[in-house]
């Protein structure tokens, strides 16, 4: 590891006042992602503005009966927190189907919108990377991409973005609060986090400097739930995910919304697959032929292919059920 | 609070020192009930001050990288992984295994994994018992887990400690010698022992 130098903000403006001192700081929140690419020599900013104990770690309910969730909250705080597991339960199931009690006790809700991804080539410093050393190549597209994109990806980065949260906080409709060095700021998750195009090494839409504040959820839309395939039982990232917000009315949807994890370098939020849903009738066949609307836009690669029919099975699983329960 | 001298206060005036091997802070960390006044290299995680300079080798180092739950320790109450979290950032108290024993007397917990034979090699072992010491206390205040059915998440009260929870709750503690059946019956058996 680097040396760097090491500051503890305690109040908003200043992390952004210390931020603004060199170009390649970076905010720590949990960690738990930086010093482990820190350790792996992926990333090595010369200062690092502590924003763990900013009086960001809150929980609270909108005017509008949605959720204000800070920027600091723990992880294992917000999935055990009784108002999401009560009306956001496919934000409490994302939270618990990721990383270990460990991790989640320490990362926080910025961290895990930021985390970097875990395509084994920008890990590994001997190998060339896009998004870790623009220009470089992109082993990834012909080498070990089993665990990689089969939506939206570009000739420059077929990685996927790992978090399970995200894509709960997708389906949910969530709004990200920025403040920067310009001021705050406000847009949809689904707008923060980017496709890779030709700069893969820009994975958000976060400007220099600029701080994650809080993340906002409307109220509920409907029921909800996330369901996660991995390589074992716990403890691992998504292969494929879905979170899914169902509400059923004699029988109709009169609102669905889908996102995909695993499958992009986004949460994928599935629109055309919910133009297929609104109006319909709330059974499995419309749910396979709004799922199959969607995935025909896959263009898996050479060794990913299975995850199509994967996420497939999962999405048409968590529609069904999420229709029985209503 | 437990700290004094912080690191780098956001004054920019803050006690950070340029050393030899790079800035390096002054840094007190509460461990197990003493308090040590340490000067770091900022790099230093919380796992190498502990097994490099307080001599608590208890915690232990497997991957380093958050994945096997080695170096798991109790900062503040809560189990957290030790290799990712940096000493300068570590300002609650912590109890490492070396500080579970009460008044000569093991955990329960360590008893429990004497009583059941749950290791072998035993280097997965401090951080199974530390892990499993928060996991009780997270059940007890009702928090779910990935395999808590979506109705009993609504439930107030203690959760429900199956043995599909305790596998699950203790999934971030790798243990190569494959304890596992024997670690799951450890902590039922210091459950129990907790609830009766
Ligand atoms: C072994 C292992 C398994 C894992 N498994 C999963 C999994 O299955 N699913 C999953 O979703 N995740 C998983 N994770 C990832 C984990 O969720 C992330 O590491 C964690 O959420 C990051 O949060 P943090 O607070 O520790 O972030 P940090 O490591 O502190 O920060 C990450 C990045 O975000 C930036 N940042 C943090 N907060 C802010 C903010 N408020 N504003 C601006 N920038 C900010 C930092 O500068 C840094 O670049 C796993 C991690 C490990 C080590
Ligand atoms: S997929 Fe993206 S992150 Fe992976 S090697 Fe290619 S450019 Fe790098
Ligand atoms: S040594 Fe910390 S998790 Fe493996
Ligand atoms: S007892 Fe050997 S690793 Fe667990």
């Amino acid at each position: 590891m680097k040396p760097f130098e090491h500051v503890r903000a305690e109040r908003t403006e200043r992390a952004l006042a210390a931020h603004a001192r060199h170009p390649r700081a970076q905010y720590l929140a949990g960690g738990t992602n930086l010093v482990d690419l820190m350790k792996l020599g992926v990333l090595d900013p010369p200062l690092l503005v502590d924003i763990g104990r900013l009086p960001l770690d809150t929980v609270a309910e909108t005017s509008d009966g949605g959720l204000g969730i800070g920027a600091t909250v723990r992880n294992s705080d917000l999935a055990a927190h009784p108002l999401v597991r009560s009306r956001y339960p496919v934000l409490s199931q994302a939270l618990l189907s990721g990383a270990s009690p460990q991790l989640r006790n320490v990362a926080t809700t910025g961290g895990n919108l930021l985390q970097r991804t875990r395509c084994p080539y920008f890990q590994d410093v001997s190998h060339p990377c896009n998004k870790r050393e623009p220009g470089t190549g992109c082993p990834a597209r012909d080498g070990v991409h089993r665990d990689l994109a089969v939506l939206g990806h570009s000739a420059h980065c077929v990685a996927t973005h790992p978090s399970d949260m995200a894509v709960a906080l997708a389906a949910l409709d969530a709004r990200v609060r920025l403040l920067g060095p310009d001021g705050a700021r406000e847009l949809p998750l689904t707008d923060f986090h980017r496709l890779p195009g030709d700069r893969p090494e820009r994975d958000t839409v976060l400007r220099p400097g600029e701080l994650v504040t809080e993340v906002v959820l409307p109220p509920p839309a409907g029921t909800s739930a996330y369901r996660k395939a991995r390589d074992r039982a716990s403890y691992a990232f998504a292969l494929a995910s879905v979170a899914a917000v169902l509400a059923v009315a004699d029988g109709r949807v009169r609102h669905a919304a889908l996102a995909f994890g695993g499958l992009a370098h986004r949460p994928w939020r599935a629109r055309a697959a919910e133009e297929v849903l609104r109006g319909a009738p709330a059974d499995e066949e419309t749910f396979a032929r709004a799922v199959d609307a969607e995935l025909a836009a896959a263009r898996p690669l050479r060794d990913n292919g299975f995850k199509v029919p994967l996420a497939r099975g999962l999405a048409v699983r968590v529609l069904t059920d999420l229709a029985a329960a209503s | 609070m437990d700290r004094e001298g912080t690191a780098g206060r956001d004054d920019g005036r803050g006690e950070g020192r340029d050393g030899p091997e790079g800035p390096t802070s002054s840094v007190t960390l509460r461990v197990n009930g003493t308090v040590h006044a340490l000067r770091l290299d900022n790099r230093t995680t919380l796992l190498d001050a502990l097994r490099e300079h307080l001599d608590l080798t208890g915690a232990k180092k497997g991957c380093d990288h958050g994945q096997c739950g080695a170096c798991t320790v109790l900062v503040g109450g809560r189990r957290v992984n030790s290799c990712l979290l940096l000493a300068v950032a570590c300002d609650e108290p912590v109890t490492t295994v070396e500080g579970l024993a009460r008044d000569g007397r093991l955990h329960p917990l360590q008893e429990a994994f004497v009583a059941r034979d749950a290791l072998q090699c035993g280097y997965c072992t401090p951080g199974q018992i530390c892990s499993a010491v928060a996991l009780l206390d997270e059940a007890a205040a009702g928090h779910p887990s990935h395999v808590t059915p979506p109705h009993a998440a609504r439930a107030e009260g203690a959760a429900d400690l199956t043995r599909d929870e305790i596998r699950e709750r203790m999934s971030g503690n790798l243990c190569r010698c494959g304890a596992y059946p024997h670690i799951v019956d450890a902590v039922a058996d210091a459950h129990r022992e907790t609830v009766r």
